[in-house]
């Protein structure tokens, strides 16, 4: 029984975790799925929300607020990014976008540190989630079960947005086929600034989610790229469902790598990534390359 | 005309002659007179830029109250950022020796760096002064005469707490620290003294180093049933162990130690109320009574804007301390160095830690004290209050024979 409750309790663990890396991830894969950019800046979007997230805060004093406020704050940073500097290169092959995106990283890290400062900071919890509860023998903290719900409810609404609205429909054309779409009568180019700005805005919702658990200092932005790539590689590019199915594999992965293999812990995702696109080169739901 | 010519003949003669029988002074003059050339390699960039700043706003605090000159000389500072990387800290090291000549060498930050710089620095014959990087085997089987250390070594600020926590908190205890040499150098330390005063150590765990999650050790503390755990972490890991420590309840059952990092100013505002209660051991907390310490956290905050000092600007306070005194006392003569490596050894003062020495056998500070600390919220903030200390705790040394 002891066994089945740490199973249970690490589960838990590796499910919080996992919910977070999909609310990071979703962003950049709809962001590839609709535009075929691979935008590394977009660990820069989730910190552009913590420090937008952390000073609404300390305006407002209200987490909801600043929950709700600073996604969209960093959505418009996202719309100037792609107005202003991505369109131009679309036409040009993907290095100029990555080499684009890259630099963004610096600039926005040095624009942190220029507004914010260099130092650690952190946001807390809200009040309602301070504490922790006892499921079932598991002790977990509140404020991570908001997360778990928070997360797969997001990724429901996204799905109905997706699947079953015709924005949603406009997008999925967009992903299948851009050129069509706008021989279809589609102003593509907005719908390249709508998707690009979601995503934007996503990650910069994720920066606030995460601040809670962890805390906020310049170089987060180029840290956390790594995982959220690695769950797109599994989940398969461009693909909804697989950046929730990746995310809570890799959640899984690396929290009981961390429990049963603590030497190799660092190694598990990686393992478990090799052989995803060993079976399925693609990842688990992405669609061949064009 | 002709007059004119002639004065100016003799004035020019007689300038002439003036400047020969004066030359070999003023050469000498030149030699004594010029600054003295201190180079200083810390991080002021990225993540670490706070604790090379502690460390210089301080060394500029004790030169300030010299004027900026010791026995007659200018003090010249030469700052080099080594941006937390090895071959940048190693590259810039070679410039202040080869290219500045600086007479004396202070930093680094990062124990990587201590550790490949410390040849060039060995065989250049540079003075260096370590002013954090706690590698142990700086003091131990890579020391060298040339080098002393006045902030600590790894080993220090952990091997008394073992026998303390021991005795104090629990025989019980979850060691956790960063998958590297430093974390695992430490939790050997703490065992020196825990085992044999009875503690039993129930298990292990190295997190990688930059951690963001803890969940899955600390679901394993509950489990394991203990009252106490001891760590080591330091920047963001100290920040997101302690905050999630106490998000998972941890806190009202099971009692946090660890090395004074832990909870330094650095990282104390980012832990909020999450950090009270957390118990750390380190050689400085600015809450000290005696006057020096009193002083020293007073000049620091008007000079720079209210600012609280923390152990990195006790170090930095040190450094500045024992250059002012070791060359006041071979009267700013750095040519000589060995004289100078023989009066830094000698050095001895009030330093807001205690009274500064150096140990002879191993050029590292000998504490004076380790004080026990807790994170309690009193005047008006979190502050690590001073509860036990242990005296006169010295690095064992082991392979280290000075001269070498």
């Amino acid at each position: 029984m002891p066994f089945l409750l740490d199973l249970f309790a690490q589960a838990l663990n590796g499910l919080s975790y996992g919910v977070l890396l999909f609310l990071l991830s979703v962003g950049l894969t709809l962001i590839f799925g609709m535009l075929d950019v691979v935008n590394l800046a977009h660990g820069s979007f989730y910190m552009l929300g913590a420090y937008a997230g952390l000073t609404l805060i300390g305006v407002t004093n209200n987490f909801w607020l600043a929950l709700a406020v600073a996604p969209v704050a960093v959505g418009v940073i996202g719309v100037l990014i792609e107005r202003g500097c991505l369109r131009p290169l679309y036409r040009r092959g993907p290095l100029d976008q990555v080499l684009l995106t890259f630099g963004l990283i610096y600039l926005f890290e040095d624009l942190v540190k220029w507004i914010w400062g260099g130092k650690i900071r952190s946001i807390p919890p809200p009040d309602l989630f301070a504490g922790s509860v006892t499921l079932w023998g598991a002790t977990v903290p509140s404020y991570r079960l908001f997360v778990i719900v928070f997360g797969l409810a997001m990724a429901v609404a996204l799905w109905l947005l997706i699947e079953r609205t015709r924005l949603g429909a406009i997008i999925r054309a967009g992903v299948f086929d851009a050129e069509m779409a706008a021989g279809l009568g589609i102003n593509i180019q907005r719908v390249f600034t709508g998707v690009f700005a979601f995503g934007a805005a996503l990650a910069g919702l994720s920066g606030v989610i995460a601040g809670p658990i962890q805390s906020a200092q310049p170089p987060m932005g180029a840290t956390i790229l790594i995982p959220a790539l690695i769950v797109v590689v599994v989940g398969g590019l461009g693909s909804l469902k697989g950046s929730l199915v990746g995310s809570l594999i890799i959640g899984q992965a690396e929290t009981f790598g961390k429990v049963w293999l603590p030497g190799a812990s660092m190694l598990m995702i990686y393992v478990v990534m090799a052989a995803i696109v060993l079976l399925r080169p693609h990842g688990l739901f992405g669609r061949p390359l064009k | 005309m002709d007059q004119l010519t002639r004065r100016k003949f003799l004035a020019g003669a007689s300038m002439g002659a003036a400047a020969v029988a004066a030359g070999p002074w003023v050469i000498r003059a030149g030699a004594q007179g010029g600054a003295v050339k201190i180079g200083v390699v810390l991080p002021y960039t990225g993540v670490y830029a706070v604790l090379g700043e502690s460390i210089t706003q301080a060394m500029e605090l004790v030169f300030a109250r010299e004027n900026w000159t010791v026995a007659g000389r200018k003090i010249e500072m030469i700052k080099e950022d080594d941006e937390m990387k090895p071959p940048v800290g190693i590259r810039k090291t070679e410039k202040l020796i080869d290219s500045d000549k600086v007479d004396i060498l202070t930093g680094p930050v990062h124990s990587g760096i201590l550790m490949g710089m410390r040849d060039k620095v060995h065989n250049s014959k540079t003075i260096l002064i370590v002013s954090n990087a706690g590698a142990d085997a700086i003091s131990r089987e890579r020391c060298s005469k040339w080098i002393f250390r006045t902030s600590f070594s790894n080993w220090q600020p952990n091997q008394p707490m073992g026998g303390w926590v021991a005795k104090n908190v629990s025989k019980e205890a979850f060691l956790v620290a960063p998958n590297y040499q430093a974390g695992k150098d430490m939790m050997e330390a703490f065992k020196e003294t825990y085992l044999p005063a009875g503690g039993k150590v129930v298990a292990e765990d190295y997190p990688k180093l930059g951690e963001t999650d803890y969940a899955p050790y600390l679901t394993k503390i509950r489990q394991s049933g203990v009252k106490a755990v001891y760590c080591f972490f330091s920047g963001t890991d100290a920040v997101n162990f302690v905050k999630q420590f106490d998000q998972f309840g941890l806190k009202q059952s099971v009692k946090l130690t660890g090395a004074g990092f832990l909870t330094e100013p650095d990282v104390l505002p980012a832990q909020g109320k999450s950090a009270i209660g957390v118990i750390t051991g380190h050689f400085y907390t600015p809450l000290l009574e005696n006057p020096t310490n009193q002083k020293f956290v007073k000049d620091f905050r008007e000079k720079n804007l209210g600012k609280m000092p923390d152990g990195f600007a006790c170090q930095g306070y040190d450094t500045a301390e024992v250059i002012v005194r070791a060359l006041k006392a071979v009267n700013g003569n750095t040519q000589d160095k060995d004289k100078l490596v023989q009066a830094i050894a000698k050095v001895e003062f009030d330093s807001p830690r205690g009274r500064f020495r150096f140990d002879p056998k191993t050029h590292n500070v000998i504490q004076p004290f380790i004080y026990v600390r807790e994170v309690r919220e009193v005047y008006g903030g979190l502050n690590n209050v001073p509860i036990d200390k242990i005296a006169d705790v010295k690095d064992p040394g082991t392979g280290c024979t000075l001269p070498a």
